[in-house]
């Protein structure tokens, strides 16, 4: 049983807590969007680039054994950050679990301002096409 | 300046306030400077004592308030040294402004094949309404090119004129790199060809002496919001013989003379702009910030802003990996910068957490960031309020972004 959208997002919840500065849980943050690599080049590609006029998010999503796998990278590392959490939450849940994904992870753990439209990097729309993905893998 | 830094700053309440409990730093007066009381205060008095509609009723109020409103007008014409005062136009601002002269001159004057002029360093509230006028009419948009230090090439201009250009759109000082163009020789050599010039001032009002006149532009456009006055208010001046040949811009109340259903004839100079219940609070407010500016002098205002800029300048030039996007040898204390190879969306988080406002992105500007092949940059853009201890903070701030993305 692989784990649900909840548990993971307990999971993290709870990695940050350990964090009371802000700095500190950026620099987690910041950790996290280094390392880890999140999209095959190959699909680094303009038609599976979401625009943020600060930066800029690749996302590519593929259905297998009835889960959506995203991969995603961005230009800049603190949306790394932000992405492989989303991902490690969404990534191999089923269409109906991403399309109900409360995602108030993101709030708990402080990162909240990087999903509100002033920032305009992109977030918003990826949250928004991962759920669209879902739905449309769902309906095929 | 007469005053000091502790009174002036006293005037602009918003600036004691703190963001994530430290104390805020303003640096970014490029996108809308604070306001000093006597504005917010003047905008309260108005719907408190004076509130009616300009120009209708024949009654106490409405002779009041037409009164004020056209006082602005009056002083707006000696901010911009404007011949007279129905030279002056009200707009929303700046974009407004550019919109009207695309929109009334623009589609009256420019047809098929002819030409139109921008630099590369165009806010895209001066390069989209010429866009979108050259599609509509078959028009041709070129470009000034930008060197490498923010300074345009003129003697590329003067290849670009030739007999189908019509206009030539130019920014007073870049909003993103800072640049003072020296306009007054671009407008010259305009004229010499019969191209007609339109100067954006968004970032020039208040910095710096305006004199429409002597640089004998044939339109110029500021934001009332960038120069310590409220939004939703802004200037257009145009020369008396251009705004008489150019067609009304929208249709309404208070820009015509007589309305019958064969025909309306049009207002006068400048209420044929002014279509609808103009922005009348707004306006008597940007007049006490225009009022204001004149007190502390514009002169003054510039050369302190020179200082903060030189300060800001060198302090930057100290840190390694610090790249200043901009160089050119006029500039206004606005500053766009990279730190290494770190990307301004994760720099300007940061800075932001240390309760300082600074931009980053590519500040409607893409062309430009394409030009130097950057994803965008941080800018800090200051104003005669600002501190160099505030610099110093930002400095830290710097400080504190390379450690954490090294
Ligand atoms: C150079 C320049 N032109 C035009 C504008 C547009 O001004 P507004 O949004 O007030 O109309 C700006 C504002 O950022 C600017 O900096």
């Amino acid at each position: 049983m692989s784990k649900t959208v909840e548990d993971i997002e307990k999971e993290i919840v709870a990695e940050f807590d350990i964090y009371d500065d802000w700095l500190d849980r950026y620099n987690y943050l910041i950790e996290i969007g280094k390392y880890l690599p999140l999209i095959d080049p190959t699909y680094k590609i303009e038609s599976n680039l979401i625009h943020g006029c600060q930066s800029r998010v690749w996302l590519h999503a593929e259905m297998q054994d009835g889960r959506v796998v995203f991969s995603a990278d961005s230009d800049a590392v603190i949306t790394r950050g932000i992405i492989s959490l989303l991902i490690r939450a969404l990534s191999n849940q089923t269409p109906d679990d991403i399309m109900a994904a409360p995602l108030k992870f993101i709030t708990l753990i402080g990162l909240k301002e990087h999903l509100s439209p002033s920032r305009s990097n992109g977030l918003i729309s990826m949250v928004k096409q991962m759920k669209f993905y879902a739905l449309a893998f769902k309906s095929k | 300046m007469k005053l000091s830094i502790e009174q002036i700053r006293s005037e602009f309440p918003i600036l004691s306030q703190t963001a994530y409990g430290k104390p805020l730093v303003y640096f970014d007066n490029a996108a809308t400077t604070q306001k000093p009381v006597c504005v917010i205060k003047a905008l309260s008095d108005y719907y408190t004592s004076l509130n009616s509609n300009v120009h209708r009723g024949a009654h106490y109020l409405s002779i009041k308030a037409s009164e004020a409103y056209e006082n602005v007008r009056r002083q707006i014409q000696h901010f911009l040294h404007a011949g007279y005062a129905h030279e002056i136009v009200f707009t929303r601002g700046t974009t407004e402004s550019i919109n009207l002269v695309a929109a009334t001159y623009g589609r009256k004057f420019i047809g098929v094949a002819d030409e139109i002029i921008i630099s590369h360093i165009e806010h895209h509230s001066n390069i989209v309404p010429w866009q979108m006028l050259c599609e509509e009419k078959g028009a041709k948009l070129k470009v000034i090119p930008v060197f490498d230090n923010g300074e345009l090439d003129f003697e590329a201009f003067l290849n670009l004129l030739n007999e189908r250009t019509r206009l030539l759109a130019l920014t007073h000082v870049s909003n993103t790199l800072g640049t003072i163009v020296p306009v007054q020789k671009y407008i010259e050599a305009a004229h010499q060809c019969g191209v007609l010039v339109l100067i954006d001032g968004a970032q020039a009002a208040a910095h710096m002496k305006i004199d429409v006149q002597e640089l004998d532009c044939d339109f110029y456009g500021f934001s009332g919001h960038k120069a310590y006055g409220p939004m939703g208010i802004g200037v257009l001046y145009g020369k008396e013989k251009w705004l008489n040949a150019m067609p009304p811009y929208q249709g309404g109340g208070e820009m015509i003379l007589n309305v019958s259903f064969e025909k309306s004839t049009y207002n006068e100079l400048p209420y044929k702009f002014e279509a609808g219940t103009p922005n009348v609070a707004d306006a008597i407010a940007l007049g006490k910030a225009l009022e204001y500016i004149g007190e502390l002098g514009v002169d003054q205002i510039e050369k302190r802003e020179k200082e903060l800029l030189d300060y800001l300048t060198q302090r930057l030039t100290e840190i390694p990996d610090i790249r200043i996007i901009g160089t050119a040898s006029e500039k206004t204390s606005i500053v766009s910068f990279l730190i290494g190879e770190i990307h301004p969306y994760d720099a300007g988080t940061i800075i932001d957490r240390f309760g300082i406002a600074v931009r980053t992105g590519n500040h409607c500007n893409q062309p430009i960031m394409d030009r130097f092949g950057v994803p965008g940059t941080i800018r800090a853009s200051l104003a005669f309020y600002n501190t160099t201890e505030e610099i110093d903070r930002l400095i830290e701030a710097i400080e504190k972004v390379k450690q954490m993305f090294a």
